[in-house]
């Protein structure tokens, strides 16, 4: 079982909102890794719908590389829709 | 009160026992799991499915007591009565074995279990209606957790597939008491109230073969099938069940949290 691939779950909480990443296990194929979060993740009702994919198919960012990649945006104000006046109904953006 | 309607009470009671002790017994089973399971995930998910059988033991034993209206409690009813007294079959009390005996004995006992409240869905009796259909939701995920268990370890190694045969072959025989109508059984599916097993039993061993085809397992062939346990003779372990269970309460009378 030190061989079991690793998956990353996500899960959504309600509809209308996104799915979060909440966690990783440890499963052998597909259908494993879908029941093995649902009694991991959605015990107290946290969600309504589950994704699995195995970490291997994820490529992250490299945090050696985070200067090239994120820095270059910190002094580019004008990119936040900050010049403009939301109204209230709109809630949070 | 009549007399008939007396007898029916008496008949729901017993009839609510024998329900709630297969999940009471099958539950405090799985618990032993707890802490030891192969792996973390299925540790939780055999522990998960232990709290939704003692939830539904909760269910069965409240109506109980309601029924009986002496001021007894659930607990009553689980923590102080003997080995005679409990009603469950004798497949849910055999020991948890390797990991591929505690799948054997889920699945033949999750098979039997989904038909069996789908039919009871239908009960004339309301509350055992609502029981039924809140009940259906956790087991149709029991009985996925375990078949899909039933098939990995079949299809798995040449290890697996032999632990998986093992077990079944070593369970076979207490398969067949689920479907075996005591006198209760008899008399309350008469009533409509309970389930007329001789409904589910074709479907139940049909789709028992089908999976363990899916599985490549081998079918067992014998048709005789160990019973007593719906009428309180019992194997010897469920004694040693008991004295877990009720340990604290039989040692300290009356204790409360």
């Amino acid at each position: 079982m030190k061989n079991w691939p690793l998956w990353e779950v996500f899960i959504r909480s309600k509809n209308g909102l996104h799915h979060k990443h909440v966690g990783s296990l440890h499963a052998t194929d597909a259908t494993m890794a879908m029941e093995n979060a649902r009694d991991v993740y959605t015990r107290r009702s946290e969600g309504i719908s589950i994704w699995v994919v195995e970490s291997k198919h994820i490529t992250a960012s490299n945090p050696e590389e985070a200067g090239e990649l994120f820095e270059p945006a910190q002094d580019k104000v004008y990119r936040h829709p900050t010049f403009y006046d939301i109204p209230d109904e709109i809630g949070h953006m | 009160m009549s007399d008939k309607q007396m007898n029916n009470n008496e008949l729901l009671y017993n009839y609510l026992l024998q329900l709630g002790d297969n999940s009471l017994i099958l539950g405090q089973r799985l618990g032993e799991w707890c802490g030891h399971g192969p792996i973390l995930e299925v540790d939780m998910a055999l522990t998960n499915i232990a709290l939704d059988l003692l939830g539904q033991t909760r269910n069965y034993f409240q109506y109980a007591t309601e029924i009986e209206g002496k001021g007894n409690t659930e607990d009553d009813i689980a923590m102080l009565r003997d080995v005679r007294d409990f009603k469950n079959v004798l497949l849910v009390e055999q020991p948890n074995g390797d990991f591929a005996y505690t799948i054997a004995r889920q699945y033949f006992f999750d098979a039997f279990h989904y038909l069996f409240l789908n039919e009871l869905k239908n009960s004339s009796d309301e509350r055992l209606q609502a029981i039924a259909h809140k009940s259906i939701k956790e087991v149709k995920y029991h009985l996925r957790f375990s078949s899909e268990w039933v098939k990995r370890l079949g299809n798995g190694t040449e290890k697996s597939h032999q632990k998986m045969q093992d077990a079944i072959d070593d369970m076979w025989m207490y398969a067949g008491e689920l479907l075996e109508e005591s006198p209760i059984d008899k008399e309350i599916s008469l009533l409509n109230i309970g389930v007329n097993l001789n409904n589910i039993k074709d479907n139940y061993f049909n789709n028992i073969k089908n999976l363990l085809e899916e599985a490549t397992i081998k079918v067992p062939e014998s048709t005789y099938f160990q019973k007593g346990g719906k009428e309180g003779k019992h194997t010897e372990h469920l004694g040693f069940i008991l004295s877990d269970l009720q340990w604290m309460q039989r040692t300290y009378p009356n204790m409360t949290w």
